[in-house]
């Protein structure tokens, strides 16, 4: 078994065990929702982050003495709401404070508790939604939206969002409080993005869950089990987004391409932890119920008119793999003209790349390599150990083997990946 | 890690209280936004159903009824990131059957499914 799940709070010390890992799983449960209701009450993150944790640190005090109370989510929100009260009410009487503060509580100004208390209730997923839109605001560096969002949106601690990242536990703890005073200091108020920038302002937000589920979809066996449950968690956020953005295609795309994704992790890495390439591995250990689930959330997303967008498109193509009984009966024609679209919305030498590879399998070597030949005086390729491997590939099918053999030679001198450089080594000598 | 969850109970006449099938359905609502519950279906008594097993040597399938004391109710599958989140999420399907259903007895098991996280590089249990 790998290490045990690790606290991600702290530890009273005259705690049992047992009643901090109760805490932590409704913390963990509960800790979007209490943030998110505090942040549309207080109009700062920062502030709601605090309250919330509060309340986390009082019920870590009390669970473990006077034992889990029998409801322990009414029970957490119940404390954040009377710390919430508290503060409204100080506020009230500082009148100068609140001005000093320079937020205006509209709504919210009446110290009477039943209003505030009122003001928390419902609205729960559109809280939501702002704050998700606030941890990924433009304002903030894409570092620190990824920081703020494992934070808030997870509930994840700084300890385990360094580990996750790969970053001293000082710097995410930085980061974190950096990205605060950026949100303060910019008095970014907690609201939804005006419609004219909703579509950016989305895309910012897709493209950070999509960046945690690659630092956890990369992640090698070795690592950190934090790593790999980065990939499950942005898993876990698209499909929260999806709920509470049911009418976005291109939400369902980016949840229908890391569902797919995800499907074959268990196939990706051999028995001696090498990589096992996508038309290599066995497809018995792919798992049915992603793809099940990401095929559904592709024709969603298709449905819903997103069929032209990138992240549908490439959830279309990981779905081509997805259906295919096995390599031979993958419909290559049809990734091909996906490809072929992709490469028109979002243009990218990596993709071209990817369609050359569609393209020779459809239609043979030959073709496949004439896409191939132009980027190679492509800049941004330079250093990118693929492009030497797929063309490696197409020019030992149309059996230039000398020219395939240096081909493989260069991609295992660029790779920086160990498992990977062997595999381009055995095909370099063969 | 995935959690599957196992509803047995002895339920008692009639059908289920309206209030507690509404319950169930928020609860389920909720529990799916929140990215946790990945799949979930009531199962039919066991009369609808049948057994196949090996006994003396021999496969044999057997029509339902089952002579149990307990009916298998429902399943759910949960992706969550702890077994206490599992059994938070059963705790509050159960504690609603316990509120809303009078004389309604039951358990449910919280079973965790083998993930990519049980298995070593060279794919022997780690």
């Amino acid at each position: 078994m790998r290490a045990a799940h690790v606290a991600s709070v702290p530890v009273n010390a005259s705690g049992t065990d047992a009643a901090r890992r109760a805490v932590e799983a409704v913390w963990r449960i509960e800790s979007p929702k209490l943030v998110a209701g505090l942040a549309r009450l207080v109009q700062d993150v920062g502030l709601a982050e605090e309250l919330a944790q509060d309340a986390l640190v009082i019920a870590l005090e009390q669970w473990p003495t006077q034992g889990v109370p029998a409801n322990p989510a009414s029970w957490l929100t119940a404390t954040a709401k009377h710390r919430a009260v508290d503060l409204v009410r100080r506020r009230g009487r500082y009148a100068d404070k609140l001005a000093e503060l320079g937020r205006e509580l509209t709504g919210y100004e009446s110290s009477e508790t039943d209003e505030v208390v009122a003001a928390l209730d419902g609205h729960i997923e559109d809280d939501l939604l702002r704050l998700i839109f606030t941890a990924c605001h433009p304002v903030l560096t894409t570092e620190a939206r990824v920081a703020m969002t494992l934070r808030l949106l997870g509930g994840l601690s700084t300890v385990e969002i360094a580990r996750a990242l790969l970053v001293p536990e000082p710097t995410a703890g930085q980061r974190i409080s950096r990205a605060k005073r950026t949100l303060a200091s910019n008095s970014v108020a907690v609201e939804l993005p005006p419609p004219a920038e909703m579509a950016d302002r989305l895309a910012s937000v897709l493209e950070v869950i999509y960046l945690i589920f690659n630092e956890g979809y990369t992640a090698t066996a070795g690592d950190d089990w934090m790593r790999p449950a980065l990939a499950e968690e942005a898993l876990r956020l698209g499909r929260v987004l999806a709920g509470v953005l049911p009418d976005q295609p291109e939400v369902h795309g980016l949840c229908a391409l890391m569902e797919l994704q995800a499907s074959r992790m268990r196939a990706r890495t051999g028995p001696g932890g090498e990589p096992v390439l996508l038309l290599e591995q066995d497809r018995r250990q792919w798992d049915r119920l992603l793809i099940r689930r990401g095929l559904a959330a592709l024709e969603s997303a298709q449905r819903l008119g997103g069929a032209y967008l990138p992240y549908t498109l490439q959830a279309a193509i990981a779905a081509c793999h997805a259906r295919a009984g096995s390599a031979e009966e993958t419909d290559w024609a049809e990734m091909a003209a996906i490809y072929a679209v992709l490469a028109r919305v979002s243009p990218s030498p990596v993709v071209e790349l990817n369609r050359a590879v569609a393209v020779g399998m459809a239609l043979g070597p030959e073709a496949g390599l004439r896409l191939v030949e132009p980027l190679r005086t492509e800049r941004t390729l330079d250093g990118y150990p693929q492009l030497p491997a797929v063309r490696g590939d197409l020019l030992a099918k149309l059996g230039r083997h000398d020219e395939a053999r240096a081909e493989f030679a260069r991609a295992a001198a660029l790779t920086r990946n160990e498992a990977e450089r062997a595999v381009f080594l055995r095909r370099a000598g063969g | 890690m995935r959690y599957l969850v196992l509803l047995e109970a002895t339920q008692p006449d009639g059908p289920p209280p309206a209030g507690l099938m509404e319950g169930i359905m928020q609860l389920g609502a909720e529990a799916t936004k929140a990215g946790a519950l990945l799949d979930t279906a009531g199962l039919a008594p066991s009369a609808a159903g049948a057994m196949v097993g090996v006994t003396g040597g021999r496969l044999t399938v057997t029509d339902g009824p089952f002579a149990e004391a307990k009916e298998m109710i429902s399943y759910a599958l949960y992706q969550v990131r702890s077994k206490e989140e599992a059994v938070e999420w059963t705790s509050r399907f159960i504690r609603l059957h316990h509120e809303l259903w009078p004389g309604w007895e039951g358990e449910a098991r919280v079973l965790r499914v083998f993930g990519p996280e049980d298995f070593g590089p060279d794919g022997a249990p780690a």
